[in-house]
């Protein structure tokens, strides 16, 4: 896990760098945000010519996931004091999921820890590597660092791919964004199609047949 | 504002969403509705930004290399290839395509 976070953290310290933030910036943004997906999109929304509020509305809807993940870890956790922030910022893909696998209590507890302090260290140290390195790369172009972000950003909706729903939610959003794109300011056709698909899914929802006679 | 602020603004309020999961009572965003909606919006923002990455450029649509590197990407991960084969075959296609004079 180590070695994945560390190549992810390095694209996006080179990539952060090509659509035009500084190094600091770049570090800040791995210290104090520390949510992969969100970060990819600030940069993203940025790079793109986007306002700065439209990329904290992106990476900030993105960010909603890590909420619903606290919810589970803080019956299993039960942080107290310093512990509950540092708890609250290691709550992310990586920590929720290694947490969710192990079969024991105890054994969730350390799963959750160890791996949430893993990634925080190598995803900075990653980072500031990529960083420098796509300082020193220059025109992102005729490095190919565009196509670099295009291929980053299927790569992480690919496994999210695996449900039908998920799929039709894709494809919607997806000509949501191409239609917007030459009639609304850069920033806008992916919030758009996260307000459509957020409508959608709303009143899409069925629930499964357990909750429902759970429920009625 | 200055891109500093938009940063930092922008890491804080990321970072008060992990906080709420500790802080707000369970049964606020217990509901399975809440669940699915919030996955929806993951799988429809990521979707929309590999849109604009591959196709805007400032408010313009165009096909350039940016899409040999996507269609490239896709088959790798068909392939299961590792998150950074993806990226790195991605901009191989799109710098070998540029060299080539297209796009």
């Amino acid at each position: 896990m180590g070695l994945a976070t560390g190549a992810y953290g390095i694209s996006f310290g080179a990539l952060s760098v090509a659509a035009g933030l500084d190094i600091w910036q770049t570090c800040v943004l791995s210290l104090l945000m520390f949510t992969g997906g969100s970060q990819f999109a600030f940069i993203g929304v940025i790079g793109g010519g986007g306002a700065g509020a439209a990329a904290l509305a992106t990476a900030a809807l993105l960010g909603v996931r890590n909420a619903l993940y606290g919810l589970q870890m803080a019956p299993l956790l039960r942080p107290r004091g310093w512990r509950k922030p540092a708890a609250a910022h290691l709550t992310i893909d990586e920590s929720t999921a290694v947490a969710l696998a192990q079969p024991e209590p105890a054994a969730r507890r350390a799963g959750f820890w160890a791996a949430g302090l893993g990634v925080f260290v190598f995803w900075n140290l990653a980072t500031l590597g990529g960083a420098l390195l796509g300082d020193l790369l220059g025109d992102p172009a005729r490095w190919g660092l565009d196509g670099a972000a295009a291929a980053a950003f299927l790569a992480l909706l690919w496994p999210r791919l695996k449900v039908r729903q998920a799929q039709a939610i894709g494809v919607l959003a997806a000509v949501v964004a191409a239609v917007l794109i030459p009639v609304t300011p850069a920033g806008i056709p992916v919030l758009a199609a996260a307000a459509v698909t957020a409508a959608v899914a709303w009143w899409q929802y069925r629930p499964p047949p357990h909750v429902r006679e759970a429920t009625s | 504002m200055s891109l500093w602020a938009w940063v930092v603004l922008a890491a804080l309020v990321c970072a008060a969403f992990k906080l709420a999961g500790y802080l707000v009572p369970a049964h606020v965003l217990e509901n399975p509705r809440v669940a699915h909606t919030a996955a929806m919006v993951t799988c429809g923002l990521l979707a929309a930004l590999v849109v604009t990455q591959t196709f805007a450029s400032g408010t313009a649509l165009v096909i350039d290399a940016r899409l040999a590197a996507v269609a490239v990407a896709a088959v790798a991960l068909w392939l299961r290839a590792p998150f950074i084969v993806v990226v790195l075959l991605g901009a191989l296609a799109a710098a070998g395509v540029r060299a080539l004079g297209w796009g």
